[in-house]
Order: C-alpha cells, then sequence, then structure tokens
C-alpha cells in the first residue's frame, strides 16, 4: 500500500471540505434567497463539474491557470513557481470539481428553512448575518454536514481532474486513484487491491455515517436527493 | 410634523394583483387600525410592507415622521431599522428553541440582566408562567398564540403590526382570546394594525377600520360607521352586519343579556356582565317586520318605529326603519307589498335574541 499517496489523497480531501465549507456557505445563502432572474445561470454554471467529464475540467483549468494565462502568470510571479501539477493547483482543480457535492446539499438545507421564520428574525431586529447564524445553520446542520462529508468523499475519488491538472508526482499530486492506475499498469494487481480496498473502505464509511445521520432526519435526505436535481 | 402613520403605497403581483391602499393612523394616542377583507384582498401584503419584508414599486410609509420607504428619493428602511413587533398568521415560532429561547430571541444587543427581565414581563403579560421550558410544539394553538404575542411585544416596538391573530384558533379559544388581545393592546398602548376577516374581531379591537377588496382600498373609518353605513353594496356584502349600535348591558341572567341602546332594551343571548359596553350588532336578515296590533310572536325584542327608506336589492328589498335608532331589515318584494311599506309607515319589527350579537368594546 502507498502510504504518501494515502496520505496525500487524505490531506487534499480534507482541505478541499474545508475550503468548500467557507466558500460554498455564502454561495449556498445566495442560491437559496437570492431573487435575481438570472439565478439559474450561476445554479448552471455550479452543477456543471456534474456532468462535464472530468478531463475536459481538467483541460479548461489546466488552461486557466497554465503559465500562459494571466492567473497563470499572476500566480507565478506570487509564488516563483507555476501553478500546475503542483498540490496547491490540485487543490484549486478538486475546489471546482467538487464545489456542487457542497453547495447543492448546502443550498437544499437552507430551501428547506421555513421562510417566515427568517422573516421573523429580521422584524425581530437581526442581521441578516446574525439570522442566518443564529438560525438557519442550527436549522440546517444535517445538510451542512452531508455537504462536507460528501465534497470529502468525492475528492478521495477523482482522477481524470488530478491526472489533467497535478499528473503523477510522488509525494505531491500523486493521489490514490492514480496510485492504483499505475499498479495495474505495472501489473501489480497486489498492491494495486490493497489500495483500491482502503479506498473502499474509507468511501463507504463516509457514505454510512451521512446515510445513517440521516436516517431519522428528512431533510437531509433530500439534501442527497438534491444531487439529482 | 404630526404624529402619525402614513402609508400610500403601490405593490403589483404581476398576473395576479394590484395592491393599492393610502391610509394614515394617529399615534399619539396609540390606536389599533383594522385592515378588513376577504382572503386573497391584499391585508397581508400591506401589513408586509410596513414590516419592510414587501417592497411596493410606487409609495410612501412614513412612520412619526421618519420615512420607511419612499421609493420616489429610493429610501427603504430594512426591517431591522423599524421597531416594529410582528405577528405572523400561524406563528412561526423557533421550533428548536423553547418558549423563553423563544421570546429573547430578538433581545440579543442587552445585557443578560435586562433581556431576563424583558421576559419575565412578556411572560408575566401573556400568562406563560410555567411554560418558559417548553418548545413551541408542547404547546395547545392558545398558549403558541401567546407566545408569539410576547415575542412581538416583548420589544417594546414602536408598532404592532399582527396578521390574522386568532384565525388559526378553534372558536372557542378565539373568543376567549379576543377578549385577552383587547386588554392587552389597551394595557400596552402601542399602535397596532390588525389584519382580520372576522367582523366580531373587527369591532371588538379596531379605532379606525379600512375594509380592502381585490387589491383595492373600498372604505375607511371607524368600524361602526363602516358596519352602519357602507358605501356601497359590495362593501355591505363584505362586512355582513348592517346593524351595529353602541349599547351598555343592564342586566345580565341565565345566559341573558338586556341591553340598553338609546333608551331602548334590548334582550340578547350573551354571558357578558353587566356593565359592559358593547356592539349589539343584528343581521338585516334577521329582522322580521309585522304590521301594527299584530299578535304575540316568540321573537323576545318587539320594537315599533317607522319605515325611513326602501332600497330594491333585486329579489329582496332593505327596508330602514327608525325605532331610537336606526335598524335595517331585508324582506322579500312580496312581503314589503303585503305589509304596504313606504317611507312614514309605522310598523313592528321583531328580532329574536339569539339574532342580537354583542360584541364587547374597548
Amino acid at each position: 500500500m502507498n502510504w504518501i499517496a494515502i496520505g496525500l489523497t487524505l490531506q487534499l480531501a480534507t482541505l478541499t471540505a474545508l475550503v468548500l465549507l467557507v466558500i460554498g456557505l455564502p454561495l449556498a445563502y445566495w442560491l437559496s434567497f437570492s431573487r435575481w432572474r438570472w439565478k439559474f445561470a450561476i445554479e448552471s454554471v455550479v452543477a456543471l463539474p456534474l456532468v462535464l467529464p472530468p478531463t475536459v475540467l481538467g483541460f479548461y483549468i489546466l488552461v486557466a491557470i497554465g503559465p500562459h494565462s494571466p492567473v497563470g502568470r499572476f500566480y507565478t510571479t506570487l509564488v516563483g513557481h507555476p501553478l500546475p501539477f503542483t498540490f496547491e493547483g490540485l487543490l484549486f482543480a478538486s475546489i471546482l470539481y467538487s464545489l456542487p457535492f457542497a453547495v447543492q446539499p448546502f443550498a437544499t438545507a437552507f430551501d428547506q428553512v421555513d421562510r417566515r421564520l427568517v422573516e421573523a428574525s429580521w422584524t425581530m431586529g437581526l442581521s441578516r448575518l446574525r439570522t442566518f447564524v443564529k438560525l438557519i445553520l442550527p436549522l440546517s446542520t444535517t445538510g451542512i454536514v452531508t455537504g462536507i462529508v460528501l465534497s470529502f468523499a468525492h475528492t478521495l475519488g477523482e482522477f481524470g481532474v488530478v491526472l489533467m491538472v497535478g499528473g503523477n508526482i510522488e509525494g505531491e499530486t500523486r493521489t490514490v486513484s492514480i496510485d492504483i492506475y499505475d499498479e495495474v499498469q505495472a501489473l501489480n494487481y497486489a498492491g494495486a487491491a490493497k489500495t483500491a480496498l482502503f479506498l473502499l473502505a474509507v468511501s463507504y464509511t463516509v457514505l454510512l455515517l451521512v446515510y445513517g445521520m440521516n436516517r431519522s432526519v428528512r431533510e437531509g435526505r433530500l439534501a442527497l436527493l438534491s444531487l439529482q436535481r | 410634523m404630526a404624529s402619525e402613520l402614513i402609508v400610500d403605497l403601490t405593490k403589483t403581483f404581476p398576473g395576479r394583483i394590484t395592491i393599492e391602499v393610502n391610509f394614515a393612523l394617529p399615534l399619539d394616542p396609540p390606536t389599533v387600525l383594522i385592515l378588513f377583507g376577504p382572503s386573497g384582498s391584499g391585508k397581508t401584503t400591506v401589513l408586509r410592507c410596513l414590516a419592510g419584508l414587501e417592497w411596493p414599486e410606487r409609495g410612501v410609509i412614513r412612520f412619526n415622521g421618519q420615512p420607511w420607504v419612499d421609493t420616489a428619493k429610493g429610501v427603504r428602511v430594512p426591517p431591522q431599522q423599524r421597531r416594529l413587533g410582528y405577528m405572523f398568521q400561524d406563528y412561526a415560532l423557533f421550533p428548536m428553541h423553547t418558549v423563553a429561547g423563544n421570546i429573547a430571541f430578538g433581545l440579543t444587543d442587552l445585557p443578560s440582566a435586562e433581556r431576563s427581565s424583558r421576559v419575565g414581563e412578556a411572560v408575566r403579560l401573556l400568562q406563560l408562567q410555567g411554560l418558559e421550558g417548553l418548545r413551541p410544539s408542547q404547546l395547545s394553538g392558545g398558549q403558541q398564540q401567546r407566545v408569539a404575542l410576547a415575542r412581538a411585544v416583548v420589544r417594546h416596538p414602536g408598532l404592532l403590526l399582527l396578521d390574522e391573530p386568532l384565525s388559526a384558533l378553534d372558536l372557542p379559544t378565539r373568543v376567549r382570546l379576543r377578549t385577552e388581545l383587547r386588554r392587552l393592546l389597551r394595557d400596552l398602548a402601542i399602535p397596532s394594525i390588525v389584519v382580520t376577516h372576522d367582523w366580531e374581531e373587527a369591532l371588538a379591537l379596531g379605532d379606525h377600520m379600512v375594509v380592502m377588496k381585490d387589491g383595492r382600498m373600498l372604505q375607511k373609518g371607524t368600524p361602526q360607521a363602516v358596519f352602519n353605513a357602507p358605501t356601497n353594496a359590495e362593501v355591505a356584502t363584505i362586512v355582513g352586519m348592517e346593524t351595529v349600535l353602541p349599547g351598555r348591558i343592564v342586566e345580565s341572567a341565565g345566559g341573558l343579556a338586556t341591553v340598553d341602546v338609546a333608551g331602548i332594551k334590548l334582550l340578547a343571548v350573551s354571558e357578558e356582565e353587566a356593565g359592559s359596553e358593547v356592539f349589539a350588532c343584528i343581521r338585516a336578515e334577521d329582522v322580521i317586520l309585522e304590521p301594527l296590533g299584530a299578535g304575540a310572536i316568540s321573537a323576545r325584542n318587539r320594537l315599533a318605529g317607522t319605515v325611513r327608506t326602501i332600497t330594491s336589492l333585486g329579489a329582496l328589498v332593505q327596508v330602514e326603519i327608525d325605532c331610537g335608532f336606526a335598524l335595517a331589515a331585508v324582506v322579500t318584494r312580496a312581503g314589503m307589498e303585503e305589509l304596504s311599506l313606504g317611507p312614514g309607515r309605522p310598523v313592528i319589527a321583531a328580532i329574536k335574541a339569539g339574532a342580537v350579537h354583542l360584541v364587547p368594546r374597548k
């Protein structure tokens, strides 16, 4: 078993889930509460990674952060090396790739919050931010946990995007799924089987957690269903 | 500037309804305004515009000289800055908080000693002692209603907005809480706007009344004036009570009350105590007209009077009788001809005790 790849993958998945929590909550709040008529256009962009082939997404990210793009040039002057084929580049790609897995459960949980409760809080003098923290978040915990766990699990298993943006550098961008692919290419089935089993066990445990938590909580299951919306 | 609430606004829901109202509510001394009308007439939307939960396309809302909404100047004061008490029709209590938690929810800016004394004050005022630790799902409808009211008044708001405050309750509870609500509004002395479609609520609680239908404002005035003198047939149909008379109960025994109305005694079925100020309300179709000198009948109230006017209502005619006060009656055209009714004609108006509805007044 390749412990370096496993450690790297867990680190990547944890960081992705954390960043998605920070940027996903405000984005989901906006998606849930905005009355803007073109909102669906943004909703579609957020959902794109669900339907786009990972290689296509990876290709665009690679081009967007590569040394020929303004973003890539800016990053290079800032840090001293280009973004593609680094852990940071991989993290950036993972965040985009797993965005809907965090934002959609968050947004569905917010959609489930009775609007009159929110309005009641506003008329009681609580600002929008405090209403969010004191009322909306506590009523949405299941959906938020679901979003974090799903984006974590989804990042664990990504392959196409990693290959396009990260490549295959030991200790830097070689994730578990790339490692398994490598082992199979080298006809080392025993090594691949061990790592694959590990990934299967982690994924199953994570889903056990989510479904177990959702079992008695209806809105959580709705949050899972929301991935298909 | 005059101490009043000025409302003049247009709010459109495209393809559905356009709401257009303008009225003013004097704030000093505090009074209660009733927004009255059938469901779908736009009353709640007006209340939501006042709360800042809905924004009119055009108009002005000014509270005590302070603009809350002025579309021409782009003024939009959010609900948080209006110092309101808003009560939702189905209460919108926070399910995860206790009764005390619900009441204290909007008091986060106060020091904790002040906060608990405010909660205690609201709990006493609404008689919620002993329920502080329960959650909304553990309360009866009447208790939930009182928690919602406590939550609305605990911040000492400058304006109280109540959306159908009693409509979610069963009838006996509604009648009991109507009396309590009347006492509460009087004791609190906070300017209030109450949305209702219940005529008894309007008479019991209101100092002023605005009648709405399909987004339009049909009539405004004191409740008594609106009921007794609807400006058109539409208002008359909406309010559905043609005669409303102020009176005082002079005797009450065995479920029957004697009411003195302009010196005339009426017998009514009521448990109200002697000495209470009431409105005696009589539907025109409950008044039976008979010629002078007819024999004994079972109706307990027989009033001698003269016909003042006759108005055609199609198959029916509405007859206005002067019997010490103005009384409206509805009879068929054939009935009118049989009694040869016409202006100046003497007649007896008979009303069953059960048809005289008493609504306690402030």
